[in-house]
């Protein structure tokens, strides 16, 4: 296989990565890991330094859509973003004290009884009108978004913003730890804890993780595990299935995104599962 | 999804009942807002939002062209890359001992050499500091939007970060 071959058809994938990405508010790199990794049989520290990259890539892409149209919301997410910089920051820190192996069937768990909960949510979908959360009134975290499968305005209240808070911490911390899963960790602490719609969790995860994932890119660089002939086709074709995912979302129903969601993160918890035991 | 911005309507029915108390379009309310306050306070949200959206477009659009100029540059140097038979495979330039600059230094040797990788590597670095670049400009619209608790809020996120890059060099 030639360069040209290569960037084409890694390109390519990126574009389906970039559409999963946007649609479940992940970054790709469930996708862009594995496939590097086993199909392209690619250095795994530069495969991780892709999907770093792809991460940054679905966000921006994402977002820049998703803000405008208020699909992602934009006070709630930053507010968030206290918790998980913090905890990425803290990762940093932990991760010669803790042995990957536990945390890998730790979080893998977590992820595990995420999908159930997310799961279980998918007839109860509907939003709140009253909000006793202080925090949320102090910010206003509330918020409304227009959803186009339904054709109409959908308000809404946020609960729960202290449990939110913890979640995204961990979210932070086991993204700088292992790698992974920060975006599998917000969607259910937005969707389940703090009670935003199932697409504004999606949309505002969306926003959040570029954010997450800048924190610790820095260091990939400077560490070299950013390949240009590797970042080149990942960050161009994710790019632009970010941008069509997010036409996508807005007219897609909540429950497809939930249960695209959910088979999503059984995979992860999987992956992340057989990591712990096997390695 | 039209490039206008859709008129913000107020959130749910809260309660109806409450006085709207004038200037409290924004947060650090210790009550649920009334529906008219909400709807000037996401007149307000929402001209954050399309200066955030604006900063997020910019960026992407300016690390993918620098990117796709830097990739017909690397094609372009290296005829044998294209060729469908060519002498290259793809593993040279993939494997655990591949060189390409990966410090500031070196990036600026490649850039003044004109290199195809060394502009791939700049539009990457475009890509990753522009969710840096959009909480600073989240800072500066809560502030002139006098919204202090949020730009607080995002004032610490952004520090975190400046850290974070910091603790990256050392």
């Amino acid at each position: 296989m030639t360069p040209l071959d290569f960037v084409v058809s890694l390109a390519l994938i990126s574009v389906a990565a970039g559409v999963l990405g946007s649609l479940v508010g992940l970054g790709g790199g469930v996708v862009i890991v594995p496939v590097l990794t086993l199909l392209y049989h690619v250095d795994i520290r530069l495969a991780i330094g892709a999907s770093i990259v792809s991460v940054i890539a679905t966000s921006s892409g994402a977002a820049a859509a998703y803000v405008r149209d208020r699909m992602a919301n934009l006070r709630a997410g930053m507010f968030l973003e206290v918790a998980t910089t913090t905890g990425a920051l803290t990762g940093a820190y932990l991760t010669t004290l803790l042995p990957a192996r536990f945390l890998f069937v730790f979080f893998g768990l977590i992820l595990a009884y995420s999908s159930v909960t997310t799961f279980r949510r998918r007839h109860v979908d509907a939003p709140l009108t009253v909000s006793n959360d202080r925090i949320a009134n102090y910010f206003n975290l509330h918020g409304s978004y227009h959803d186009l499968a339904e054709g109409r305005e959908i308000a809404y209240k946020v609960v729960g913003t202290k449990l939110g808070l913890s979640i995204m911490y961990a979210a932070g911390l086991v993204s700088a730890l292992l790698g992974i899963g920060s975006g599998a960790l917000k969607v259910p602490a937005m969707d389940s804890a703090m009670h935003l719609p199932m697409k504004v969790s999606s949309a505002t995860s969306n926003f959040m993780i570029g954010v997450t994932a800048a924190a610790s890119a820095g260091v990939y660089f400077i560490r070299g595990q950013i390949d240009p002939i590797i970042a080149a086709p990942v960050a161009a074709g994710v790019l632009l299935g970010a941008t069509v995912g997010a036409r996508i979302l807005g007219r897609t129903a909540s429950k497809t995104i939930r249960i695209l969601f959910v088979v999503v993160l059984v995979v992860i918890s999987l992956e992340m599962l057989q990591k712990g035991f096997l390695s | 999804m039209s490039d206008t911005p859709r008129p913000p309507t107020g959130p749910a029915p809260g309660p109806a009942e409450e006085v709207p108390l004038a200037g409290l379009e924004r947060s650090g309310a210790r009550r649920a807002l009334t529906p008219d306050e909400a709807r000037r306070m996401a007149a307000k949200v929402h001209r954050v939002e399309l200066a955030i959206s604006l900063v997020l477009r910019v960026g992407v659009v300016a690390s993918v062209l620098v990117i796709a100029v830097g990739l017909g540059l690397m094609f372009a140097h290296h005829g044998s890359w294209v060729r469908l038979d060519g002498p290259v495979s793809y593993r040279a330039l993939t494997s655990a001992t591949t060189s390409f600059p990966h410090s500031f230094g070196a990036l600026g040797r490649a850039l003044a050499s004109g290199e195809g990788r060394g502009i791939v590597v700049l539009g990457v670095l475009i890509l990753i500091l522009t969710p840096v670049l959009r909480v600073a400009v989240g800072v500066i619209s809560f502030a002139y939007e006098k919204d202090t608790p949020m730009a607080l809020v995002t004032l610490f996120v952004l520090a975190v970060l400046v850290g974070s890059f910091f603790l990256a060099g050392a």
